[in-house]
């Protein structure tokens, strides 16, 4: 009894997906509220995966858009040509009744080339910070997008699209919400993921980066592999979080991962509060909705979020959630949720 | 035994020599003192020592290593502990979680192994912590272990960072200025606290310190720098008693009547 209650939260967690999924399945929950689901899964990966070199490593970095790209071009590119018939092969490299097996396999090596991408600002963090690496950090945004628009291959400018035709194929074999599915499965996965790695010993490392580097390296912390690993594994989930988003949407172009996309990671990062991985999630969320909510008003939203935000700052400067998780805020919550 | 060799170091930053000529032989289970008036370069011997600075000329040896341009983490992990002048604790970590974290370079698990929980993962963070928390004991600080350091008193952040320095097991142990700030008290308990380590932790100190009271009760040998110059080297009797260590100090006669 006392394990069921300890893990009260995960079976809420996977009891909810259950339902979206099955509900989803029947046709009850509409197409629209489904991409709003979605967009909320994406969200939740984009920024969580910002609040890693952010929130907990303490650094800032404005160009998290453009390794969003990177997966979305690589596992667009992919995903199209393995299981579509497209311009670049012609017909596709293997059977498309394969894309249901290898879907997620095309997102993670999305998130992989993004995560080798993530280099360009490893690298030199080792002896930047700060402001300077902030303006690096958007230079590897414009210099990303930049690629993709001179890149004929991949339609330049124009974007790319086809990504609707691998879903096609996917529910072809079996009719079932797939992208739905891997959405809220990679969504899961990676605030779990992330979880892991900063209550690790290993991973905690970044966070005495952020207090102090120098005590940090001497003791014994070797800096400069942490910053690596955070930013390469930052990159690689903001690069699985743009595979996701490209399939969701069914098609991608430059213009979509711009220093504006890499704003509304920053956004949900600081109105969640800088190193709270919970915070981050309902931020997300929140953010999501919002959007949804301020659709009909057009371009009076971009007025209305960020002077909700100007107003968050002014109030509570350390965003929603400051560096606390939820549990910290209801200590009861504790009992039903015990973490390994 | 030598346990740490310093050869004719040389510091230069720009036109100013921080450090010139220092040498330096200290003997395995010594405890040491590097005294000096404030900007004698005592600071900059520890960052050359502890591999924030990377030498202009001479060599460090550490255990029959050279460790001259070896990273800071690369230093500590061959067994030199560190505390610093101004206490540098991550003050939103807890105790514990700023003693466990010392026990970075020697984990014997990936990431991977901290993504997907391995054996491993799970034997060394329990090692780690029973560590931790048997160190936190011997040092009376078991207590705050779940504390943030920026709500302790700072008598006793200066015990945890001590903790901490030690928590890396360290062959040397670089103190820097351990009794600034600490009321006399606190000072007495200390210069106890120091003699103690030295005795259980078999260990050898090298301490920079400018309280007296703190270096002639606790060191065997002292060196006194001066604008990057040792001036005088010797036991505390033989310090005490120098006209350049005291000039250094305390300026010329003549120089109050000029």
């Amino acid at each position: 009894m006392d394990k069921i209650r300890q893990n009260l939260f995960i079976y809420s967690v996977g009891v909810l997906f259950i339902i979206i999924l099955v509900l989803a399945a029947a046709g009850v929950i509409d197409l629209y509220i489904q991409t709003v689901i979605m967009f909320i899964g994406v969200n939740i990966i984009f920024a969580s995966s910002l609040s890693i070199v952010n929130g907990y490593m303490g650094e800032f970095s404005c160009g998290h858009a453009g390794f969003m790209a990177v997966g979305a071009y690589v596992s667009s590119v992919l995903s199209v040509t393995l299981f579509t018939a497209n311009k670049l092969t012609g017909a596709p490299l293997l059977p498309p009744s394969l894309s249901v097996v290898l879907f997620p396999v095309v997102i993670l090596i999305g998130g992989i080339v993004a995560a080798i991408a993530g280099l360009l600002v490893a690298v030199p963090s080792f002896k930047t910070r700060d402001d300077y690496l902030a303006i690096i950090t958007i230079a590897v945004n414009f210099i990303i997008v930049t690629l993709i628009n001179n890149m004929a291959v991949v339609g330049g400018s124009r974007g790319f699209m086809g990504m609707k035709k691998v879903l096609y194929a996917m529910k072809d074999v079996v009719p079932f919400p797939y992208i739905l599915f891997w959405v809220m499965t990679f969504a899961i996965l990676t605030v779990f993921i992330i979880r892991r790695f900063v209550s690790s010993v290993y991973g905690k490392g970044i966070i005495a980066i952020k207090q102090d580097e120098v005590a940090a390296e001497i003791m014994s912390i070797n800096t400069n592999r942490m910053k690596l690993v955070a930013f390469m594994f930052s990159s690689g989930l903001a690069g699985i979080s743009g595979g996701l988003f490209a399939h969701v949407i069914g098609y991608v172009n430059p213009g979509s991962f711009s220093i504006l996309k890499s704003t509304e990671a920053l956004v949900m990062v600081y109105m969640a509060g800088m190193g709270s991985l919970g915070g981050s999630v309902i931020s997300a969320i929140l953010f999501t909705i919002l959007l949804e909510l301020l659709r009909p008003f057009q371009i009076l939203k971009w007025v209305i979020i960020p002077l909700l935000l100007i107003l968050l700052m002014q109030f509570r400067p350390e965003g929603l959630m400051g560096d606390k998780e939820l549990p910290d805020f209801f200590p009861k919550l504790k009992k039903y949720y015990k973490f390994k | 035994m030598s346990l740490l060799k310093i050869t004719n170091l040389v510091q230069r930053f720009g036109g100013l020599t921080a450090v010139s000529g220092y040498q330096a032989d200290i003997k395995e289970g010594s405890l040491n003192g590097l005294i000096g008036p404030n900007g004698a370069g005592k600071t900059t011997i520890f960052n050359l020592i502890s591999g924030f600075y990377v030498p202009t000329e001479g060599t460090i040896e550490f255990d029959g290593t050279l460790i001259n341009g070896k990273k800071p983490h690369e230093v500590t992990a061959l067994g030199i502990g560190r505390t610093f002048q101004n206490i540098r604790l991550w003050h939103d970590m807890t105790v514990l979680d700023n003693i466990r974290l010392s026990q970075h370079y020697h984990l014997q698990y990936s990431l991977a192994g901290a993504l997907f929980r391995s054996k491993q993962y799970y034997k060394r963070e329990r090692e780690i912590k029973e560590e931790a928390l048997k160190l936190l004991d011997i040092f009376g600080l078991k207590k705050e272990a779940d504390e943030f350091p920026k709500n302790l008193p700072y008598g006793v952040q200066r015990r945890v960072e001590i903790a901490r320095a030690l928590s890396v097991q360290p062959k040397l142990l670089l103190l820097d200025e351990p009794a600034a700030g600490l009321s006399s008290a606190d000072v007495k308990e200390l210069i106890d606290h120091i003699k103690w380590i030295h005795k259980n932790f078999d260990i050898t100190i090298l301490m920079i310190e400018h309280q007296m009271q703190v270096i002639m009760n606790l060191c065997e040998d002292i060196k006194v720098l001066d604008f990057g110059k040792t001036i005088a080297e010797g036991s505390p009797e033989e310090i005490q008693k120098n006209p350049q260590v005291i000039k250094a100090y305390l300026g010329d006669e003549g120089d109050i009547y000029a």
